[in-house]
């Protein structure tokens, strides 16, 4: 706002990257991800409502190569959005703020996404 | 000059024209996306496979129905909250800014309501 030219405080740029930065964007980029997943669970609803043809001709779609990469992205972007979310609400109940704390919640959360995506895919059986 | 007085122009009004609503409306649909969205992936793993038939009888129960309705309507609140917030943190610019978050509003609404149509069609059998 006319500030051009001052001086700037250091900002993130200077700071070693740390694991709670990585946590704190995947949030988001989960987040914006299971909003486009929003829309293609409607897609899959409006497809049973058509009719057996239409759900047919999208099921082809999710068992390709394609398809399958997406919901195996969503599985994780949910996962993860919902492991970190629950970091969020103890942070938001006032716990786990000290650095060791946020860190340790950081690998936590990384390994729970990734087991509960693998074990939700293989009892899945990859979409059979 | 207006009539209203200083104080009379500001009561009701904090910073940003709204307190807590937003933030404690996250926080009350995630709490329930936590349930519904594992109930979800939970009811998809008792599916005995994605048939049409299969999919559209499960579809049509009236617990199934209720739930599904939860579930998109809160996913799609829920999801609007979040983008807005990403929204206005990285999109500057007045009018791209408003453009954004209106097209972000009216899509949500179009998404959240052809879920509940879809949704009524197979519970109240429309097709299938």
């Amino acid at each position: 706002m006319g500030n051009e030219g001052r001086p700037l405080s250091p900002h993130l740029s200077v700071y070693r990257w740390p694991i709670t930065m990585t946590l704190s964007i995947l949030h988001r980029m989960t987040g914006v991800a299971l909003s486009a997943g929003l829309i293609a669970l409607v897609v899959w609803l409006e497809a049973i409502a058509l009719g057996a043809a239409s759900y047919d001709s999208l099921g082809v779609w999710m068992h390709s190569g394609v398809g399958q990469l997406l919901l195996l992205g969503w599985c994780f972007s949910f996962f993860f959005h919902l492991s970190s979310g629950v970091r969020h609400l103890f942070w938001d109940a006032g716990h786990g703020f000290e650095i060791s704390q946020a860190n340790t919640s950081s690998w936590i959360v990384i390994i729970a996404a990734f087991v509960l995506t693998a074990g939700y895919w293989l009892a899945m059986g990859g979409l059979a | 000059m207006s009539l209203r007085s200083p104080l009379g122009r500001v009561l009701g009004s904090g910073s940003a024209n709204d307190g807590t609503e937003h933030w404690w409306a996250q926080r009350v649909t995630a709490v329930a996306l936590l349930i519904l969205g594992l109930w979800f992936l939970f009811a998809l793993l008792q599916l005995d496979g994605f048939a049409h038939a299969t999919v559209s009888a499960w579809l049509g129960r009236p617990f199934t129905g209720v739930m599904m309705l939860l579930l998109c309507l809160t996913l799609a609140w829920h999801s609007y909250l979040g983008v807005q917030v990403v929204l206005e943190d990285y999109v500057h610019g007045p009018l791209i800014k408003v453009a954004s978050l209106l097209i972000s509003r009216f899509m949500h609404a179009f998404v959240a309501i052809a879920a509940v149509l879809a949704i009524l069609r197979v519970s109240l059998g429309g097709s299938a």
